[in-house]
């Protein structure tokens, strides 16, 4: 049987580290925020034949007086980045640039989106609200269904340390997407956030497994020590949260690797979200428990 | 502090007889469930097997599965409606009017499956449109984005008709359309996909994508002249050029087949004031003495004479009544009822409908054949394309500007008519407008279309008029509204856009659901490696589940979006999650020596309790996804949510009882979770 609550110091350094690491790298390159919060349109042509050169493209979208980012995408398509643009400009965009570049070849529009300002605003609000709001209901959650379980750590302590591992399950994807964004100009939209809050969910649910089991072995055996108990528990429980998590992660990587580019870094983002949960729900709330318990008794 | 088991707690046993029943039950449902999901193949099947020895095998056509715009392609578009003009309290009638003309505009696109919904958040009013599978979403935004526009106009006394120049060249664009026309059926019948040739070649925009097919057609249906021709024809022919007033068809007959009876009647309308589409103010209660009275007059063959005289029909005096063939569904319920009930040759009693009392006379019944049509149109340009569509009407300057309101109000004798109220200048012109028109027809246009034409009865000098017809109180109110948003300009602005083309989609679609198998197949074959039969087991358990979802997507119908996708497969990962947890429980009690019977009890009714609560955690979130989010964050946490309760009950009900099942045959072999064979290790002591 592994000490995991022995070792604790060094996976609380290990979880340390890497949180640092995120909330640094949010601190100094922040989230590439998409369309949905800031407002802006999102055009995604192809060229049946040859795509002109990403100057060029650059350059005409400054003609129109819309500059934006222009980013390749697929061999022969380009995904440019402007700012809201209505309707009629839109139009008159795409016309324009089948009079440009489109003279032996047709240029198609696969994807335009566009979000005005008082919509992505809104979508700002909301995401913030959800995250809150799931926050408080695990931790409302948790306390009522471990209410039996209050010695020798109250209920209430169990929901916040599943808050604290969340926190750090949440920390740490977002701090890889402010990497990548900063490297390599990746996004951040409503789908990012839905990934999250999917984290949360999924997280809790691989902590309260071990809390319960926590929770089994307090009301079997009092008499043994409360870190035992909890190493016992965590021990127990190790195989069944990596399977777990291991067959959740296989459909994931499935769709990351071949399912559709709009969810691509969606499952990017879960898998990154699954396997830090494992960790903490293990490594990081389990010896959570048995510090704060350690500390009353002081 | 080692978890022995104790003694004194007996497991559940469970009769073989109940696991046999629980086995047969679960293979009926997988069976169920994936005809349901899959009935395409099911039907190539039935085809190969009726061929070879003409069994007869009924086919299955079922229901499509419902896709989201990021995988059919279409656009979702958001409207802001500007209401700062008008009063707190009208709001919600000035957003609902112009969403009604709103989806007025969206269905004469031809777009399939329109959704159009207001929606408020806070002091923003908002009408939110999905177009699925529309093509040329310019178009659309172009003729929804128009403020409604209210017309009052008169008759003009100058119909204009083509001048020479305009009917050569008519001449010459349907000689063109016809030729287009024969090109398409030329190879049809030369045996190309008709379906693509719809696609490439039709004009009707409801049908061309789903390979120009009509559905079932017969006699008394809008297609007389196709269903004339099918009757001669065999499965799978192309018609010669039918032309009918939408212009030229190639016609293919899929199949024949028989449906029921068809019925040949003629009928006496007597209508009253307020039914549908009566011109007369007879009250109902005469109207039925009229009725009954000429019950006892008709016979056989004075019917069609009574018939011309005293029905109300408008046409009546031509038609004599008689109706034609018809089938089911042709007719609204009270008359279909009464006439496929009755003897043929008989007189029917009265029979109330909302149209008014008829008078049925059965002539005929017969077997009915159906056909399953396609078709290909190439629309024919006609004079009404070339010619302004209100030839017939002049504006009158009278227009939705000078109209302060409308709104739903009772006449003297209680029926639902539409009051009209007009601001000064709007007094002037109505007044003379009216004037100007006594006795004759004028009209009100909205967007272009008349949606109502009254008859002027004397001149309105007050500015309130009240326009009085065959309305009821739902009618009136939605024409008041119409009205409303016509006068109240409302001006409405695109705050967000999101259009998918339809390549896109189908590319994500294929992608989806290659990752989705894989994903199953991966977790599959872990499942067995790792625990083994019992693992099979979950595999089994998890083919059940995941038929059962899909049939439950089918009809709810849920939307699948390629968030919704990948929801799906994530949910495929944690249906395993409970397997999972029963397993290790099961292995542990195994280790410390039950036997495994009892094991499997022990393991399900211990983890019960942790699956319990890990997936109402999940199911928390997707609540308050579902209320943060957009269609496609819904689409998400929706099948989300229905995967974690369906998972949950496929590993508690099938998962138990394939295991109880299957249980004798593995005992106290290494096909049980691998962990049989290894000596308990010794668990936890202190230090």
């Amino acid at each position: 049987m592994l000490n995991i609550i022995g070792t604790r110091k060094l996976w609380y350094l290990i979880s340390m580290l890497t949180v640092g690491a995120s909330f640094a790298a949010l601190a100094v390159w922040g989230l590439r925020l998409g369309i949905d919060f800031t407002g802006g349109s999102l055009l995604e042509v192809e060229f049946t034949n040859a795509r002109p050169q990403v100057q060029d493209m650059r350059a005409f979208f400054e003609a129109q007086g819309e500059p934006g980012v222009v980013q390749p995408a697929s061999e022969k398509g380009y995904i440019v980045r402007t700012k809201h643009l209505d309707e009629a400009k839109h139009q008159e965009i795409l016309k324009k640039m089948r009079e440009a570049f489109g003279k032996d070849q047709e240029v198609q529009e696969h994807r335009f989106e566009t979000v005005g300002p008082t919509v992505s605003a809104e979508l700002r609000r909301k995401s913030l609200y959800a995250i809150g709001l799931v926050c408080l209901f695990i931790v409302l959650y948790i306390a009522f269904a471990f209410r039996k379980a209050s010695h020798p750590v109250s209920s209430w302590k169990y929901g916040i340390v599943a808050v604290v591992a969340l926190i750090h399950d949440v920390a740490i994807p977002t701090g890889v997407f402010a990497a990548l964004g900063h490297f390599r100009d990746i996004e951040v939209d409503t789908l990012f956030v839905t990934a999250l809050l999917t984290i949360l969910g999924f997280s809790v649910h691989d902590t309260i497994v071990v809390f319960d089991r926590i929770r089994e072995n307090i009301l079997r055996a009092r008499n043994a020590s409360f870190a035992d108990i909890v190493n016992t528990a965590t021990n127990q429980t190790i195989s069944r949260s990596i399977n777990t998590s291991l067959t959740t992660l296989l459909a994931l990587l499935a769709v990351l690797f071949f399912g559709g580019e709009t969810t691509r870094y969606f499952a990017l983002a879960l898998s990154i979200g699954i396997v830090v949960g494992t960790y903490s729900s293990i490594f990081l709330a389990s010896p959570l428990l048995v510090t704060w318990c350690g500390w009353r008794k002081r | 502090m080692s978890p022995m088991y104790s003694p004194g707690r007996a497991a559940k046993t469970v009769s073989r007889k109940h696991v046999r029943i629980g086995v047969a039950a679960a293979l009926v449902l997988l069976i169920t469930a994936a005809f349901f999901d899959f009935p395409q193949y099911y039907n190539q099947g039935a085809k190969w097997l009726n061929a070879r020895s003409g069994l007869g095998l009924p086919e299955y056509h079922g229901v499509d599965f419902a896709l989201g715009l990021d995988l059919q392609g279409g656009a979702h578009l958001v409207y802001e409606a500007d209401i700062s003009q008008i009063p707190a309290d009208e709001r919600a009638d000035a957003v609902e009017g112009v969403r009604d003309v709103i989806e007025r505009r969206v269905n004469a696109l031809g777009v399939s499956e329109p959704v159009v919904q207001t929606n408020r958040s806070g002091d923003t009013w908002r009408v939110i449109v999905e177009l699925p599978g529309v093509t040329n979403v310019e178009q659309a935004i172009k003729a929804i984005g128009e403020t409604p526009v209210l017309e009052f106009k008169e008759e003009s006394p100058e119909g204009r008709t083509l001048t020479d120049e305009e009917r050569a060249k008519l001449g010459e664009t349907n000689e063109k359309e016809k030729a287009r026309a024969d090109e398409a059926r030329k190879r049809a019948a030369s045996g190309e996909d008709f379906a693509k040739l719809a696609q490439e070649f039709s004009d009707d925009a409801a049908t061309k994508d789903k390979g120009g097919a009509l559905g079932s057609q017969g006699e008394g249906g809008p297609y007389p002249r196709f269903v004339e021709w099918a009757k001669g024809a065999k499965p799978g022919a192309i018609s010669p050029l039918i032309e009918d007033h939408d212009g030229y068809n190639v016609v293919r007959l899929i199949e024949t087949r028989a449906n029921g009876v068809e019925v040949r009647a003629s009928h006496i309308l007597i209508c009253y004031q307020g039914a549908q589409f009566c011109q007369r103010d007879t009250a109902k209660e005469d109207a039925r003495k009229l009725a009954e009275e000429l019950k006892t007059k008709t016979t056989q063959s004075n019917f069609a004479s009574l018939a011309a005289q005293n029905s109300t029909e408008p046409n009546a005096a031509t038609t004599k009544g008689d109706l034609g063939w018809f089938g089911r569904g042709a007719m609204v319920k009270p008359f279909e009822d009464a006439v496929f009930a009755m003897q043929k040759g008989a007189i029917s009693e009265i029979v109330e409908s909302d149209f008014g009392f008829h008078l049925i006379y059965k002539t005929g019944e017969r077997p009915r054949t159906e056909y399953d049509l396609a078709r290909i149109l190439v629309r024919k340009t006609t004079e009404g394309d070339i010619l302004p569509p209100d030839a017939r009407w002049k504006t009158t300057g009278l227009s939705g500007k000078q109209l302060v309101r409308a709104q739903l109000q009772f006449d003297n004798s209680g029926f639902p008519v539409v009051g009209l109220q007009f601001n000064d200048e709007g007094k002037e012109l109505f007044a003379e407008l009216t004037r100007r028109n006594v006795n004759k027809s004028i009209a009100v246009f909205l967007d272009g279309a008349p949606i109502t034409v009254p008859v002027v009865n004397e001149p309105i000098e007050t500015g309130n008029a009240v326009i009085s017809g065959s309305f009821t109180i739902q009618s009136a109110k939605q024409l008041a509204q119409r009205l409303n948003a016509g006068a109240l300009p409302v001006p409405i602005s695109l705050v967000s856009q999101q259009t998918v083309g339809a390549t896109l989609g189908r590319s994500s679609l294929d992608a989806s659901i290659f990752a989705g198998l894989l994903g199953f197949a991966a977790v599959a074959l872990f499942m067995m490696l790792y625990y083994r039969v019992p693992g099979l087991v979950a595999v089994v358990a998890l083919c059940v589940y995941a038929a059962a979802l899909l049939a439950i997507f089918k009809f709810l119908p849920v939307t699948l979006t390629l968030a919704g996708i990948a929801g799906l497969i994530l949910s495929i990962g944690m249906a395993v999650d409970a397997n999972v947890l029963i397993f290790e429980r099961t292995k542990e009690e195994l280790r410390a020596g039950r036997p495994l019977s009892s094991a499997i009890e022990e393991g399900f009714t211990r983890a019960w309790l942790s699956i319990r609560d890990s997936n109402a955690s999940t199911l928390i979130t997707c609540a308050i996804l579902y209320w943060m989010g957009s269609s496609i964050v819904r689409g998400f946490a929706v099948t989300l949510a229905l995967g974690v309760l369906a998972s949950m009950f496929s590993s508690i009900t099938v998962s138990r009882v394939l295991l109880r099942f299957v249980s004798p045959w593995i005992q106290g072999t290494r096909l049980v979770l691998g962990a049989k064979g290894q000596s308990s290790q010794p668990l936890a002591t202190s230090h």
